[in-house]
């Protein structure tokens, strides 16, 4: 089996693409059979669909796994009685939520691979950390929420790390205050889910007439646009938005999910997402799934090397995006680099159902 | 049209709560003004199902139907008042329901879809036309065509007032309504969830050249992808009689895809069917393979027919399973079965299969290509008999 700790070793946008290419071919490989192996139900499925989990793939040739089947069965690769962690999709209310089952080797690889992506934005320091929501996110520990874990994941990486928000989901002005005399004149790490930094943080600044000093602060804000519309604010809004209410230009945003906890994809400075060593990224066609070259949107495939507790190394997302390039961002970092374009659109069917319809 | 802005109820056709004055079934007025409808609305020239409608409208079908009607020398009435409740997503379903209201010898109530399709308002702007002249102002009070959202007291007042009740749209539109009280005489006629299959004869299949082959896949098509495969009357499942020869199978396939290659497959679509193909092989019983054409046709080869009603397809998700012969899949029928279509089965066999199994289930049986062909027959109700009542005369 791939060692994750070798990869981990490289810096984590490193590998231009015949070498992560490699790697991929192999790692997919062994992760496809692990969990033919561990898990039954994905082992009936590849299988139905006419993988081969013994012979060799090419990296679009492995099989995806809709993301939905995490919301509708429990799909895992290791006894139950392995499981440190049921991670939940925040899941809109009527919704069913996805569950993830960590053990510790999973859990721990997310750990580490979320601190070498984020550090190449970061820096190597643990920089005192601001947490903009509050400490309710973190409320039930035994089911962690989306959001929850990314608190904790992220908060790995600071230190002194403040939460900006009060039970209320004010903005305690006081508390970010003392957090920022305690670390004047040190970068600061922000971190913040994008809809609740508008709300409740850009808005509550503005409203306030006050001024946060925060130009040293480097944001990572992730969770989706979807709520921003409905704000009609875009990222340069966003951005613009935050630089005049405190200052922060170094604002970098991230695609994760909560199936592909850890490997997240980070948005540079020139607005591109980034495959780091630990994933990976197809976008196909909805036709036939066959796969779309660069500039042509389609459904985001995701593909991350973490996943060994469930099968969710490799997963078709009802996200819409475009690839916008291969190892020749502006900003140095090789792998893939892509775009978010928003959610696939429900379409209604036709057909006799649904007369009396539910308000 | 008129808006109670109180309510949020729309008058689509209305002259006042319709009188419950009964008349005979295919009275000559009704018959007159439904045929005058067709005519309307074939000059019309617009929309295939507003279309397909006024063809079934049609004075010479009408007669035809009354002829059948009469080879029964019984008295009937119409009971009175209908009250239709029709589907959202099939927008010319109203306007059947409401004909076969009107050929039953009732008044009518129609509530349409909330949707906004045009082809309500091009049928209820034919029909008020139609009620402005002179030969048809006696109708004027027995139609009322109404647009409301779910709104329990509306629909409970219309019930009040009716004789029939009739309730388009599956298990959950016929459970929220049988909440909501109907006079002690009046009667429902509820289309509830249904499971239609479609039976097709290898040997009839492999006899056809490429033509044949295509209008089969044709008529195939019209039956499953023209309403998403979301029809209760869309097959979900194909039994292949004498089944033998995989590449015969395989031709009738190629046809259906080559057809279907303009489908609209939304990006929703996609993703509702892989993530449904993925859930079914999951579970990993029963199912000997799969072929996939592309997204446009998922083909799941099933081993065994047990629970098969509890596999649906949509936008193109197909069950297929072989048979000897029909007599085999008897033991799965149940009452849920609605719809079999079939290609190359002779009528004396069709009938031998429901007779001679004593079948729980399966009311319609139509040749591949008519599934959706909705008549004053349907999902095993005589509509204008259950519709009317009987006058027993000694």
């Amino acid at each position: 089996m791939f060692g994750l700790d070798e990869i981990a070793s490289k810096p984590p946008f490193s590998l231009c693409k015949n070498e992560k290419n490699a790697l991929f071919e192999r790692a997919l490989g062994e992760l496809s059979s692990l969990h033919c192996d561990q898990c039954a139900d994905y082992k009936n499925i590849v299988l139905g669909l006419g993988f081969d989990p013994d012979a060799p793939h090419r990296v679009e040739d492995f099989p995806f796994l809709p993301v939905r089947l995490f919301k509708t069965r429990d799909l895992l690769s290791v006894e139950r009685s392995e499981i440190v962690k049921t991670m939940t999709s925040s899941g809109t209310t009527g919704q069913a939520a996805s569950k993830i089952y960590l053990d510790r080797g999973t859990s721990a690889a997310q750990t580490k691979a979320l601190a070498k992506i984020a550090s190449d934005f970061l820096g190597g320091a643990r920089l005192p950390m601001l947490i903009i929501d509050s400490t309710e996110a973190l409320k039930d520990r035994n089911m962690f929420s989306a959001r929850g874990a990314g608190i904790l994941g992220f908060s790995m990486l600071g230190r002194d790390a403040t939460y900006a928000l009060d039970d209320g989901m004010r903005l305690n002005f006081s508390a970010v205050s003392d957090f920022l005399e305690r670390h004047a004149g040190e970068n600061i790490f922000v971190f913040g889910f994008t809809f609740m930094i508008w709300e409740h943080f850009y808005k509550a600044i503005e409203r306030s007439g006050r001024h946060l000093p925060l130009d040293n602060g480097i944001l990572i804000h992730g969770g989706g646009w979807k709520k921003m519309q409905g704000e009609a604010v875009d990222a340069a809004k966003f951005k613009e938005g935050l630089r005049e209410a405190c200052g922060l230009r170094r604002v970098y945003n991230y695609y994760g999910m909560v199936e592909q906890t850890g490997s997240i994809f980070m948005e540079c400075g020139e607005g591109r997402l980034h495959c780091s060593v630990f994933s990976d990224v197809l976008v196909r066609d909805h036709r036939d799934f066959s796969v779309r070259p660069i500039g042509e949107p389609g459904l985001l495939q995701v593909i991350s090397l973490l996943p060994r507790s469930y099968p969710g190394h490799s997963l078709l997302t009802e996200d819409i995006g475009c690839l916008t390039g291969e190892d020749d961002c502006p900003c140095g970092r090789l792998g893939k680099t892509f775009r978010i374009d928003g959610r696939a659109p429900q379409a209604e069917a036709r057909g006799c159902s649904d007369t009396y319809e539910r308000r | 049209m008129r808006e109670d802005k109180k309510g949020g109820l729309q008058y689509l056709v209305w002259d006042g709560l319709p009188q419950a004055v009964p008349c005979a079934p295919y009275s000559e007025k009704e018959c007159a003004f439904v045929s005058a409808l067709s005519e309307k609305l074939i000059a019309l020239r617009r929309f295939p199902d507003v279309v397909s409608f006024a063809f079934f409208c049609r004075k010479a079908n009408i007669a035809r139907l009354k002829r059948e009607f009469d080879k029964c020398p019984e008295l009937r009435l119409g009971r009175g008042t209908v009250f239709h409740i029709t589907p959202s997503n099939i927008p010319i379903n109203f306007a059947f329901s409401l004909v076969f209201g009107m050929l039953s010898g009732n008044a009518n109530i129609v509530r349409v879809p909330t949707k906004p399709w045009q082809q309500v308002d091009a049928v209820c702007g034919a029909i008020n036309e139609l009620l402005a002249l002179p030969e048809f102002r006696e109708l004027k009070q027995r139609i009322a065509m109404v647009r409301y959202g779910r709104d329990d007291g509306m629909t409970g007042y219309f019930s009040e007032n009716c004789d029939a009740r009739v309730v388009w749209g599956g298990d959950d539109a016929v459970n929220a309504l049988r909440k909501i009280p109907i006079p002690p005489r009046a009667v429902e006629m509820a289309f509830a969830d249904r499971y239609s299959f479609c039976a097709l004869d290898e040997r009839a299949v492999a006899s056809l050249d490429d033509a044949g082959t295509a209008r089969l896949a044709e008529n195939f098509y019209n039956d499953t992808y023209l309403v998403d495969q979301n029809a209760c009357s869309s097959p979900n499942l194909i039994v292949w009689l004498g089944a033998e020869k995989p590449e015969i199978r395989e031709k009738f396939w190629r046809a259906v895809c080559e057809r279907a290659a303009g489908y609209r497959m939304a990006v929703s679509f996609a993703m509702d069917k892989y993530s449904a193909l993925c859930e079914c092989l999951a579970d990993g019983c029963g199912i000997v393979g799969v072929a996939r054409h592309g997204n446009l046709a998922y083909r799941v080869r099933l081993s065994s027919l047990d629970g098969v009603e509890k596999r649906r397809g949509k936008f193109g998700l197909f069950f297929e399973y072989d048979a000897a012969c029909l007599d085999e899949i008897a033991p799965c029928v149940t009452r849920k079965w609605q719809t079999m279509t079939y290609f190359g089965i002779d009528e004396g066999a069709l009938r031998e299969f429901v007779e001679g199994n004593a079948l729980k289930g399966i009311d319609r049986i139509a040749p591949v290509g008519s599934a959706l062909d909705i008549g004053v027959m349907w999902d095993g109700f005589d509509i204008i008999r259950t519709l009317s009542r009987v006058v027993d005369v000694r």
